[in-house]
């Protein structure tokens, strides 16, 4: 019984949640924030690879996630509707349960892809250096697509929301929620699974003394790929929800702003401890929705809430912990793998 | 054929000559110390046997292969396991986790085994963790098992750094200066781990040692390096009385 408290527990989680937005209990503006906690865990765990397991300074999470953003939302209109430079849809509507989740791994391999302009450096680049790549990075995917016509250059590109609608005429419930839901589960799934493994504690091990590491037969190249090409393909995943949740994407979305946002949610709950990034993920987007009434000042109030939280509490909510240390009374109740 | 052989290895840093055709060949299991003044060059030849320097020339074959041009951890899965002079344990996990990683080249599973947790995983982990508690009780070091490192007194650290080299299973095993910084009774410890070792692992250790005690009531062997080239090369006793080396340590009398 034990060995399933935690995945019954999380489907009933979700299946409660999707029910009360079905019978129209949440709002679509609860709705909307629910699904944009989930991509902000996404993007926050997946970046909590680089920047806390591995101690790598990534600061372009933002560029992962727009070309898994920009990559997954053409293949959908492709498929799906109808666009000036694209053409007719390809396919009729009912098909788009399978079209859409494999534009999504389509868009996250694109993404695992690009993490290659920050992996491959990453073999002889450390710290600050390898900061200013990432950072390049960002800038090169933005630019080019700020240059792109076909795809509507800075104006932005749409026509995704054909793909929830298409699903929603065979049948009509919330499905953008249930795929955030799912995806937002199979990212903390695949990252727990990856840095609990001996395989992925070289990591770690790479962050803590990458010479120790090369000389205890740990291959630091091969760990640096999976890493960053693992975060950026999940970062990729996240983007590809976040498109179609909007329907419409332009490159400003996915800047230094951006990815500036993801690093507060890694910090603030804690480097090498994912419950404690989604959970800070969770709490920033609720904080994020809570200062809207400040308007701009609201980027006044953020920024500040890190320097106090540099200041006096540098390790982040949970620093190294995860949720299952700080109950572990709890643990007989539950196995989780 | 011999385990370790190195024939005419230099390693030159800028105009520097740290190591200047150096030679050894050790058999299976033997138990050798090189010694030698600070800056000698003895930590250089580890670091060029390990892989984290290329020799500039010569050669260094284990098991007859070559190692020119393979990575460190390429080297360490032939069966070369090191310690350092100053600790490089990972100090933010604990002392299990540091003898389960220094098992990576052997891990026997894909990145896709690891995300299915298949059946071979399975088995894989366990039989990584086999081997780490084996360790950890042989070493006597099981009551620390899920302490981080940096909480542990030096002595034990360096005793868990053994044990992590020993994870690897090596057949040769290159300790860098093991009782720098431990106390007399810390060194008595050491001594008898590393004869406990010797006596029960197929394995040749090769140690640098500033400490004469250890030297002397360990190794059948010792080979004295100064200014990066071989001085002497003998037993104990022989080494002992070499009026070259009492003039590499005292200096010359002479003046």
């Amino acid at each position: 019984m034990q060995k399933h408290t935690v995945t019954i527990g999380i489907f009933a989680l979700f299946a409660v949640i999707a029910g009360l937005a079905q019978a129209g209990l949440l709002t679509p503006y609860h709705v909307s924030v629910l699904m944009f906690m989930g991509v902000n865990i996404m993007l926050a765990t997946s970046l909590n690879l680089v920047n806390g397991y591995m101690g790598e300074f990534s600061c372009g999470h933002g560029g992962f996630m727009c070309v898994g953003a920009y990559v997954s939302s053409i293949c959908t209109v492709l498929m799906f509707s109808k666009n000036q430079m694209l053409g007719a849809p390809l396919l009729p509507g009912y098909l788009t349960f399978i079209g859409f989740p494999v534009a999504l791994l389509v868009g996250s391999l694109a993404a695992a892809v690009a993490g290659l302009v920050v992996a491959i450096p990453s073999f002889k680049t450390r710290g600050d250096y390898l900061a200013i790549i990432t950072l390049a990075a960002n800038y090169i995917v933005i630019s080019a697509i700020n240059n792109m016509e076909i795809f509507g250059g800075p104006r932005g590109f749409m026509g995704m929301s054909a793909t929830e609608n298409g699903m929603k005429a065979v049948l009509d419930i919330p499905w953008m929620l249930i795929f955030v839901m799912l995806g937002t589960l199979f990212t903390v799934w695949l990252l727990r699974r990856f840095v609990t493994s001996t395989l992925g504690k070289g990591v770690p091990a790479i962050s803590q003394d990458e010479i120790a590491a090369e000389i205890m037969s740990v291959d630091t190249n091969r760990m640096k790929l999976i890493a960053f090409m693992l975060s950026s393909g999940l970062a990729g995943l996240a983007g590809g929800l976040y498109a179609h949740i909007l329907g419409y994407v332009n490159p400003q979305s996915f800047d230094i702003m951006r990815s500036t946002e993801i690093m507060v949610m890694v910090y603030l709950g804690g480097m090498g401890s994912l419950s404690g990034t989604a959970l800070a993920a969770i709490l920033f987007t609720v904080l994020m929705e809570a200062l809207r009434f400040l308007g701009v000042w609201k980027w006044v109030v953020i920024p500040l809430l890190l320097i106090l939280l540099m200041q006096f509490r540098p390790e982040g909510l949970m620093g190294n912990k995860e949720l299952s240390d700080l109950f572990p009374k709890l643990r007989k109740y539950y196995s989780f793998k | 054929m011999s385990l370790l052989e190195i024939n005419g290895l230099t390693r030159r840093f800028g105009g520097l000559i740290a190591v200047n055709d150096f030679n050894i060949e050790l058999g299976e299991h033997e138990l050798v110390a090189l010694i030698g003044p600070n800056g000698a060059g003895k930590t250089t030849v580890f670091n060029l046997i390990s892989g984290f320097y290329q020799p500039s020339e010569g050669s260094v074959r284990l098991n007859g292969q070559d190692t020119k041009g393979l990575r460190p951890h390429q080297v360490t899965a032939l069966g070369v396991a090191r310690t350092f002079q100053g600790i490089r344990l990972w100090g933010e996990m604990h002392v299990l986790d540091n003898i389960r990683i220094a098992q990576h080249y052997r891990l026997g599973y894909s990145l896709m085994d690891c995300f299915l947790r298949t059946k071979n995983y399975t088995q894989r982990e366990k039989a990584i963790d086999a081997i780490a508690w084996e360790l950890l009780e042989a070493m006597d070091l099981k009551d620390c098992a899920y302490e981080l490192p940096r909480n542990l007194p030096y002595g034990v650290q360096r005793r868990v750094e053994i044990a992590r080299a020993m994870s690897v299973k090596p057949s040769l095993l290159l300790l860098d200066e093991p009782a720098a910084g431990l106390n007399s009774s810390d060194v008595e410890g050491l001594i008898k781990l590393v004869r406990w070792i010797y006596d029960n692992y197929p394995v040749t250790i090769w140690m640098i040692e500033h400490q004469m005690k250890v030297v002397m009531s360990l190794c059948s062997r010792i080979k004295v390096v100064d200014f990066g080239t071989t001085i002497a090369d003998g037993t104990p006793e022989e080494i002992q009385k070499n009026p070259t080396v009492i003039k590499a340590y005292l200096g010359d009398d002479t003046i």
